[in-house]
């Protein structure tokens, strides 16, 4: 067992995006005694691999790579004197918020936390949670991995790729593979739409030549000990693959980008609530889980597309969390406050609690629509009330979508029950 | 008069207008199928000089930490390039200690844009 326990104001767990914009942020807000654990060894989280551009237009209005945005914020990390430790697991966190983590240089290590933001980001969904038949030959790789390897090991993973699924990262490694060498022979999406950004679709695919498959899915993997070729089959609209339109394409590898899950092992430890629909922790206005004193931010908390707006909400979380030390034991909060409630076609918001007297004077709530919908209103309800009303061109499961709250418009509201954000034709 | 219909998606949002861009000897005479004025201008640039980014990673020596150290072009090059410096990168490698920014091959096939390190090694 750990030998001491040390006592830290903000304990982090992770040091991507997520982490280290907490970490600056609650530095900024005044709590300097700030501890950031990291499992990789070095900082910057999934950004290291993703070596392509279109990082950070909305924060630092240019086009960065993975890496350099990830600089950014490691750079302003060391300015401010924020201690990391790398090499180190966060295995175990307590309602209490007693974290214990290992590392090789310092086996099992405890700390006591006045606050900790949860950051451990989301990983990919594995095969096995598809059921895909046949044998388990090699060349069956996430696309993740498959990007970690091709950029990070300077390894390829095969020369005749197959690619199933069309989430953002498949269709960036469908481009990278096509550089390096391999043939892409098509990406295959069982949806009618892509998961993917548009603009991924046409630089990463049109650009090259790549076909999309849409509504189509793989229904074998041949090849014992190596990937020798994969079915795939059009679908239906109860997704079940339409005898007769099976097509073989001879390949050595398959790729799958088929979604993310955020990674919350740790929070259920913890006694988090997790919400069924994002798979991350239901969270109030200052992004604090159901534990008190535990915030949540980033893809831990629901997967994001863009790392701007994980840079955005994981800044407030950080600062939640030096404000929560700040008044620590002070504030009792036994109400959770006012449910944020989706409805049509809206699948979830975060947060999905607010209590108007707690947040800033500007809230705002992220969500994803369920389909595609255009010319549809995004509209905010306060009770029976509508108070806002926006059209939309378009929107797609694959792009998170926003609106903001204000703390006037709900104090203004005496006994409010309930907000809702839902989606309307007209 | 050489006259030439180009079909396109519109990359600036979501909707992902399918453009049509009709040139004449080269000239864009018109772009249909935008909804807004964005669509317009990208489908002008992307029939008579689409550029892009290309990046990459090359191996690294001398570095205790990383095999192989991420790249990409300092600017955008012409899009029917990316071949070209993709394969201009294919025996490059930098050396220990590489910071963001630094120049890694210098005025990559003669469109005078820089390969540039985009990570630290």
């Amino acid at each position: 067992m750990a030998k001491t326990i040390e006592r830290r104001d903000v304990v982090i767990v992770g040091g991507g995006p997520a982490g280290l914009a907490a970490a600056i942020s609650a530095h900024e807000a005044g709590q300097t005694d700030i501890l950031v654990l990291e499992r990789d060894t070095q900082l910057g989280g999934i950004l290291n691999q993703c070596i392509h551009n279109g990082f950070g237009l909305h924060t630092f209005k240019e086009e960065l790579t993975g890496p350099e945005y990830a600089a950014r914020y490691i750079e302003r990390a060391a300015e401010l004197g924020i201690e990391y430790r790398l090499g180190t697991m966060v295995i175990d966190i307590s309602p209490e918020r007693l974290v214990t983590a290992v590392s090789s240089a310092d086996g099992i290590t405890q700390v006591e936390a006045g606050a900790i933001v949860l950051a451990m980001g989301c990983r990919e969904r594995p095969r096995g949670a598809l059921a895909t038949p046949g044998y388990r030959p090699a060349g069956v790789y996430s696309a993740g991995t498959a990007q970690r390897l091709v950029n990070i090991e300077g390894q390829m993973p095969g020369r005749e790729v197959v690619i199933l699924g069309s989430g953002d990262i498949g269709l960036i490694m469908a481009r990278r593979m096509t550089l390096e060498g391999a043939h892409v022979a098509c990406v295959a999406e069982i949806m009618p739409y892509s998961g993917g950004l548009k603009r991924n679709i046409v630089q990463c695919l049109d650009d090259f030549g790549i076909p999309l498959l849409l509504s189509h899915t793989v229904t074998r993997v041949e090849g014992r000990d190596r990937v020798e070729a994969v079915w795939i089959a059009e679908v239906d609209e109860r997704m079940q693959p339409i005898a007769g339109t099976e097509v073989r394409y001879p390949c050595d590898t398959l790729m799958l980008s088929v979604g993310l899950l955020p990674e919350n092992e740790l929070s259920r430890d913890a006694g988090v609530q997790i919400s069924p629909v994002t798979r991350g922790p239901v969270v109030d206005q200052s992004l604090q889980t159901s534990v008190r004193g535990v915030f949540a931010c980033g893809n831990v908390l629901h997967v994001h597309d863009l790392v701007d707006y994980v840079s955005e909400e994981a800044a407030a979380a950080g600062a939640n969390a030096a404000r929560f030390v700040a008044q620590a034991q002070a504030e009792t909060e036994a109400d959770r406050g006012i449910p944020v409630v989706a409805e049509g076609g809206v699948r979830y918001t975060v947060p999905s609690f607010v209590s108007p007297q707690l947040m800033d004077d500007r809230l705002t709530v992220r969500f994803r629509v369920a389909n595609v919908y255009r010319d549809h209103f995004v509209s905010v309800y306060l009770d029976d009330e509508r108070i806002q009303h926006r059209k939309k061109r378009v929107m797609a499961p694959g792009e998170m979508e926003s609106v903001v709250l204000r703390r006037a418009d709900l104090l203004a509201r005496e006994g409010l029950q309930r907000i809702t954000v839902k989606l309307e034709e007209e | 008069m050489a006259r030439e219909t180009r079909e396109l998606t519109c990359i600036n949002c979501p909707l992902g207008c399918p453009l049509t861009v009709v040139l004449e000897d080269g000239e864009v005479i018109s772009v249909t199928g935008n909804t807004c004025p964005r669509g317009e201008s990208y489908g002008r640039k992307e029939v008579t000089n689409p550029t892009r980014i290309v990046t990459s990673s090359v191996p690294v020596d001398g570095s205790a930490s990383e095999r192989m150290v991420s790249v990409k072009t300092a600017s955008d090059i012409p899009k029917d390039m990316i071949f070209d410096v993709v394969r201009a990168l294919k025996d490059v490698r930098a050396t220990a200690p590489v910071a963001i920014g630094d120049v890694v091959l210098a005025d990559v096939c003669g469109t005078g844009v820089d390969i540039v390190a985009t990570k630290g090694a």
